[in-house]
């Protein structure tokens, strides 16, 4: 059927109404079951796992959030002790950074990469299915590392020693998770990387790519240039505990204050990967609901790239404090403040596009346009970070809890949001409920400011992070952000119950559900797209 | 194109973006000795070897005061203190002071001192000639040593830093018992 199907369509790739659907007469043979799963090497089935993945580790690190904000609802200890609490922070980043936001673009990406270029699958099916079943022990390691002695790591996200390396035997858990999430991200991007420069189909050239392709392209380099980088430093974290070296140890000449540069030489390009991929979901489900072409294709390839490159010289802003020259000081925040030139262009290329079009509002764009809105008031209380002056006084508090949760949440995570909306459809052949949706995006946003805009007054006010507790002045307005957050938080179920409910039945989907998509998965596969997509690439203009 | 060559391709990509993995991995590790050359060539934490200093102009015009700070680091609880806390000086004087550790662990203990200043931008104008955190050291159970620091603020210290702080932290090296690296 499929084949049928894609030999059919010769016409431009904009325009057809074809509405036939993916019941097909072909029925594949693959094993069914559990099996079906573990033993995969379909594009799809791995996408799928990946994105479930991703929802569950978005649920573990969501709730060991809300207990964080149930401890400070009010000054004093209530709930957790100190300890717990710094495992909880730290458990929340990496399990929301490693665990939700990443496998969910790498979920994304494997759906839609050999759909969008035209290809059967992905390069390496099988490396494919081993770079997804690495994940689930890394996650086993890292929630199960709360229930050793001494419990969970609680040095932050970051890893810093000297407290990391002082830490119990859950820091050798977070180090081996961190190593297989790194192994896994490098064959997730050589897989990725070659499906797109050797499998597009005949005509699709790199400048015709959908923006989501151009966007992992760019991300995937990023990942195997920097993902080694880190493996390396939780290993030195590893030998400094276990094996008598002092790469941090300062007692041996060591210093804790290159772990810093080495971390951040990795974290800064880590933060683009977790939000390249949202810009390039974005750039597709904007252009679809204003039923416009991208404004400015060319400068937003251009500006992922430029946006790729500065991130390997900016990590010194992470930490303006710990006492470097000024000269370098001076570098590092105008290099910083040039990539607000990059990103500046992608917002105005996604109110271009909007602009004079034709736009209807369905639960996918409510979300980009959500996107759009919160991530660039992340993105300036970003520029506000860089300034050095300033940042000495906002360093480490709630300020930037505040700045990294509007591009991160409301970022990365809305543009997931708005992808599986978007691409439900395709993936299911049902349209999941509109109505619901639209409340799951109302209340989320609602709930996300209500959470996090009060940590912008908490950090300006003096209130640090990765404390259980903290002085009354900052009563209040932590108050309204614990309220937030737990509307923040169970209404994310809600989204559960339409995914479940969409996969279930509903109303059938078109091939073509939204009319201003162009990308292939939608101009040449009936929805629900078959299993095996183009075994015979499609012809393009 | 046939799925043979396909093949061939996709293997080819694969090895050229090991290659890149590999090329990192050693970027990330040769990170290390780049990071200690910049500090060495930049004089940034030039904190653990003798400074050679040229005979200098005494400025009388100004007085700084210099504070001495002893710290313990994790299980070493011993007696460390400095003889004098305070100290009034002369950029471009050089200047002896005393520090002293009583080692009532009741074990004989490995120790390396490290030396950090305050504020910031004193510590490159913080000339230490002769300092015992430049080598670890032995400590025989119950004994008492009197440790000289010699040092000299350069005149070049800039005129709104009337504070200097000099704080030493002991840390216990018994298990490594190696010399130090760096």
């Amino acid at each position: 059927m499929a084949q049928a199907h894609t030999h059919g369509k010769n016409e431009h790739v904009q325009g057809h109404g074809d509405h036939s659907h993916g019941h097909g007469d072909h029925h594949d043979h693959h094993p069914t079951g559990l099996m079906r799963w573990v033993k995969s090497t379909n594009h799809k089935d791995i996408g799928t796992l990946y994105l479930w993945f991703s929802f569950i580790m978005l649920l573990s690190g969501g709730a060991l959030a809300l207990i964080i904000r149930a401890e400070l609802f009010q000054p004093g200890i209530q709930v957790v002790n100190p300890e717990v609490f710094n495992g909880l922070t730290t458990m929340h980043g990496l399990i929301m950074v490693f665990g939700a936001i990443m496998p969910a673009f790498v979920g994304f990406a494997n759906w839609l990469v050999p759909m969008q270029i035209g290809a059967p699958d992905m390069a390496f099916p099988r490396m494919n299915n081993w770079s997804f079943w690495l994940l689930p022990p890394a996650a086993i390691l890292l929630v199960g590392s709360f229930f050793v002695p001494g419990g969970a790591t609680g040095s932050g996200w970051t890893l810093y020693p000297p407290l990391y390396i002082q830490n119990g035997i859950a820091a050798d858990m977070t180090i081996f998770a961190v190593h297989i999430l790194g192994a896994s991200s490098i064959m997730g991007s050589i897989n990725i990387i070659t499906t797109i420069l050797n499998m597009r189909a005949p005509g699709m050239t790199l400048m015709k790519m959908p923006l989501f392709i151009w966007t992992w392209l760019i991300t995937a380099y990023l990942l195997i240039a920097v993902m080694p980088v880190l493996a390396g430093a939780v290993t030195m974290l590893l030998t400094d505990r276990h094996f008598g070296t002092n790469f941090f140890n300062a007692a041996g000449g060591g210093d804790p204050t290159m772990f810093m540069h080495v971390f951040w030489f990795f974290g800064h390009p880590e933060v683009y990967i977790m939000i390249l991929p949202a810009f390039g979901i974005v750039s597709q489900i904007v252009p679809a609901f204003s039923r416009k072409p991208l404004f400015g294709y060319s400068s937003m390839v251009y500006a992922t790239a430029s946006i790729a490159i500065l991130s390997f010289i900016v990590w010194g802003h992470h930490m303006f404090t710990v006492g470097m020259p000024v000269t370098a000081q001076l570098f590092f925040m105008l290099a910083t403040m040039l990539i607000s030139v990059p990103t500046g262009v992608k917002v105005f290329n996604w109110v271009a596009t909007m602009w004079k079009g034709e736009l209807t509002f369905e639960t996918p764009m409510l979300w980009a346009v959500g996107f759009i809105a919160l991530f660039t008031i992340g993105g300036f209380s970003g520029l506000v970070c860089s300034m050095t002056p300033i940042d000495v006084s906002i360093h480490n508090t709630y300020y930037v809890v505040a700045h990294f949760h509007y591009v991160l949440f409301s970022g990365a995570l809305y543009s997931i949001f708005g992808g599986v909306y978007f691409w439900l459809p395709k993936f299911t052949g049902n349209m999941y409920d509109e109505k619901l949706g639209k409340w799951h995006f109302w209340l989320t946003t609602i709930s996300f400011n209500i959470t996090f805009f009060p940590q912008h007054f908490l950090g300006l006010a003096g209130m640090v992070r990765r404390y259980a507790d903290y002085p009354l002045q900052f009563a209040e307005w932590n108050m309204w952000s614990s309220i937030g957050a737990f509307i923040l938080g169970p209404s994310q179920l809600l989204f559960l119950y339409i995914v479940l409910k969409c996969i279930k039945g509903g109303q059938k989907a078109a091939q073509k559900q939204w009319e201003g998509a162009d990308s292939l998965e939608w101009t040449h596969l009936p929805s629900p797209a078959p299993y095996h997509s183009f075994e015979t690439p499609p012809v393009l203009r | 194109m046939s799925a043979a060559s396909l093949d061939r391709q996709n293997r080819a990509m694969l090895r050229k973006l090991l290659t890149i993995v590999v090329i990192m991995a050693g970027f990330g590790w040769a990170l290390v000795p780049l990071y200690r050359k910049i500090c060495e060539v930049t004089g940034i934490a030039q904190t653990r070897s003798a400074d050679s200093v040229a005979n200098s102009q005494i400025d009388t015009s100004r007085w700084v005061t210099v504070e001495f700070v002893a710290n313990n680091n994790g299980s070493l609880s011993w007696q460390f203190e400095p003889l004098k806390t305070t100290l009034r000086v002369h950029p471009g004087e050089l200047t002896q002071v005393m520090y002293r550790v009583v080692n009532n662990t009741g074990r004989k203990v490995v120790a390396q001192a490290r030396a950090s200043y305050g504020p910031v931008a004193a510590a490159q104008h913080f000339k230490k000639v002769e300092c015992f955190c430049f080598t670890s050291q032995t400590f025989e159970v119950a004994e008492t040593r009197q440790m000289p620091v010699t040092f000299m603020l350069t005149p070049e210290l800039p005129r709104d830093i009337d504070t200097v702080t000099l704080s030493y932290t002991f840390f216990d090296v018994t298990a490594q018992a190696a010399p130090p690296k760096g």
